[in-house]
């Protein structure tokens, strides 16, 4: 974990709530996908978790959702602004359990910390599938950075306005060695007793801290009582107690 | 050069500050090293201890309000013995000073164990025992709202041990000096205050309450106010020390709550949000007592009386 000053140079729409922002500053402590930073509002009392999307030597980005007061204030901040970010926070994805050919899921919030999972999972040579499950086509995002990176990416949509229509689990049907999960709960589980391969799962829980020191986000696993924020997001199959 | 003395004596330990991060704001302490050395750090009050393990609470079990914050973990913890056999030891290793044990229980008999072991226990200064708990014997009533009750708990804690015991009061009484006293004839060597406030919050867009278990307690800079009247109250109510406790957040916030009484100061909600809290609270105090004329930190205790 690390604290930090971080400098906005991007904070666009890429739906109608949906934006993509990008800060500037020491992200030396990001060494996973998987792991999110936690965002400090002016006026607000909570830090605001958000998982990683992409990050370069220099840059973290972040894809969030305007749901309630802290992204509604987001979504209003202009580049050149200042914010106090911890990073480094999380397990993040296992990459060396994979397999050859692993797919990758993601169910609309879900999907941005798959891309940085995706990148990883390429540069160690492997053929990566993209899911990516939205309500409907206006609220598609990241499809073309995904398309660029992975080796097929398929998108389902509930309404079937694009792609397959249905859920995620309504584009299975192809062979891979393993499976990685990020979205709503309703969808891991679905993902959970569809998949037959082994596989990390992302859960999302209203957290205090976002670094191990209050329990406000606990849960029960088969390996014993973790913390999303410090011992997960990410759960391996084998340990999930729904 | 204006020399400035941070020093306190809590019950004959002397700390070299008054700061010490607030139970179950700070883990089991050797956590937070990894992000700074805690030795700077008075003591630290440990996360709440049971006889058994515990998971506490169904989640959500975090709202946010405006300052502050509402939780309701439920004393999640592995079990006093546990926390001697693994975590005390790891906080060992990179912690040298005394911590505070913090003791949670349901009936009189389940505080009597965890002091009992605890006393025995040499990384331990003092024992700070939780009396927020429902008593499963009294209808599930909380120990700290009834003068016989908070009496009763001390009473028996401090016949099982020779180290100083610190009872915890709940701010959600009627009369918190005439609870501060009961405690301080049953024999106790100081007091702390305040836990948190009850509180609750209910989402407006699907009408129901933020947490699962409906209501919980209410922490962070919003209750200072109540924190440092109480406190005040508090002091004009005994003679032995109090660690003031309840929205402290900046070193001006730790110099009013040892005017208002306080000996020793801890700090809760904020660490959740700035983990690094502690460390600039101490870094700070010296450059504001100078700015408010203050050579020797002990000297102000009480000063607002």
């Amino acid at each position: 974990m690390k604290q930090g000053i971080f400098e906005i140079t991007e904070n666009s729409a890429l739906t109608e709530n949906v934006l993509k922002m990008t800060l500037s500053g020491d992200v030396s402590e990001i060494k996973k996908s998987g792991q999110f930073i936690n965002i400090s509002i002016e006026g607000l009392f909570l830090r605001r978790p958000i998982s990683v999307y992409d990050k370069t030597d220099k840059t973290v980005t972040v894809i969030y959702k305007v749901v309630g007061e802290g992204t509604e204030r987001m979504s209003k901040m202009k580049p050149g602004d200042k914010l106090d970010v911890l990073t480094g926070l999380g397990n993040g994805f296992d990459t060396s359990l994979s397999g050859d050919k692993p797919v990758v899921i993601g169910g609309g919030v879900g999907v941005p910390p798959m891309y940085l999972l995706a990148k990883e999972l390429k540069s160690e040579g492997k053929q990566v599938t993209a899911i990516l499950g939205f309500n409907r086509e206006s609220e598609i995002f990241a499809r073309e950075e995904f398309e660029k990176i992975c080796d097929k990416v398929i998108i389902t949509t509930v309404d079937g306005s694009c792609g397959v229509k249905g859920f995620v689990t309504d584009a299975l049907g192809f062979d891979y060695t393993y499976t990685y999960c990020c979205g709503p709960e309703a969808m891991l589980k679905a993902v959970y007793n569809k998949t037959v391969t082994s596989g990390q799962y992302s859960f999302e829980e209203r957290m205090g801290c976002g670094f191990g020191a209050c329990m406000g986000c606990s849960c029960k696993t088969k390996y014993g009582n973790k913390r999303i924020c410090k011992d997960g997001p990410v759960l391996v199959k084998e340990e999930i107690i729904w | 050069m204006f020399e400035t003395d941070l020093k306190v004596n809590l019950c004959g330990t002397e700390l070299t500050n008054p700061v010490i991060p607030a139970s179950g704001t700070f883990g089991f302490g050797y956590e937070m090293s990894e992000i700074y050395d805690i030795n700077i750090l008075g003591s630290i009050a440990l996360k709440g201890t049971t006889k058994e393990a515990r998971f506490g609470n169904p989640t959500p079990r975090i709202a946010e309000c405006r300052e502050g914050m509402i939780n309701s973990v439920g004393l999640q913890n592995p079990g006093v013995h546990e926390v001697i056999n693994e975590e005390l030891p790891k906080l060992k290793k990179v912690f040298s000073k005394k911590a505070v044990a913090n003791i949670s229980g349901f009936s009189v008999d389940e505080y009597v164990y965890c002091s009992r072991l605890f006393d025995k226990e040499d990384s331990i200064g003092w024992l700070e025992i939780n009396i927020s708990c429902p008593n499963v014997h009294d209808g599930g009533m909380s120990f700290g709202v009834s003068e016989s009750s908070a009496a009763e708990v001390t009473k028996a804690v401090k016949s099982v041990t020779s180290k100083p015991v610190f009872v915890k009061l709940s701010p959600n009484v009627t009369d918190i000096a005439s609870i501060a006293r009961a405690c301080e004839q049953s024999g106790a060597d100081g007091i702390s205050l305040i836990n948190t406030l009850m509180g609750m919050r209910i989402d407006i867009k699907t009408g129901k309450p933020v947490i699962a278990n409906k209501m919980g307690g209410f922490s962070g800079r919003a209750i200072k106010p109540v924190a440092v009247r109480m406190v005040y109250q508090v002091y004009e109510a005994v003679k032995i020390p109090i660690i003031g406790m309840g929205g402290v957040a900046t070193a001006e916030d730790v110099i009013e709550m040892m005017m208002a009484g306080a000996t020793a100061v801890q700090v809760g909600a904020e660490n959740l949000v700035n983990p690094y809290a502690c460390k600039q609270i101490i870094e700070d105090l010296p450059k504001v007592m100078k700015k408010y004329g203050i050579t020797k930190l002990s000297d102000i205790i009480g000063r607002a009386h």
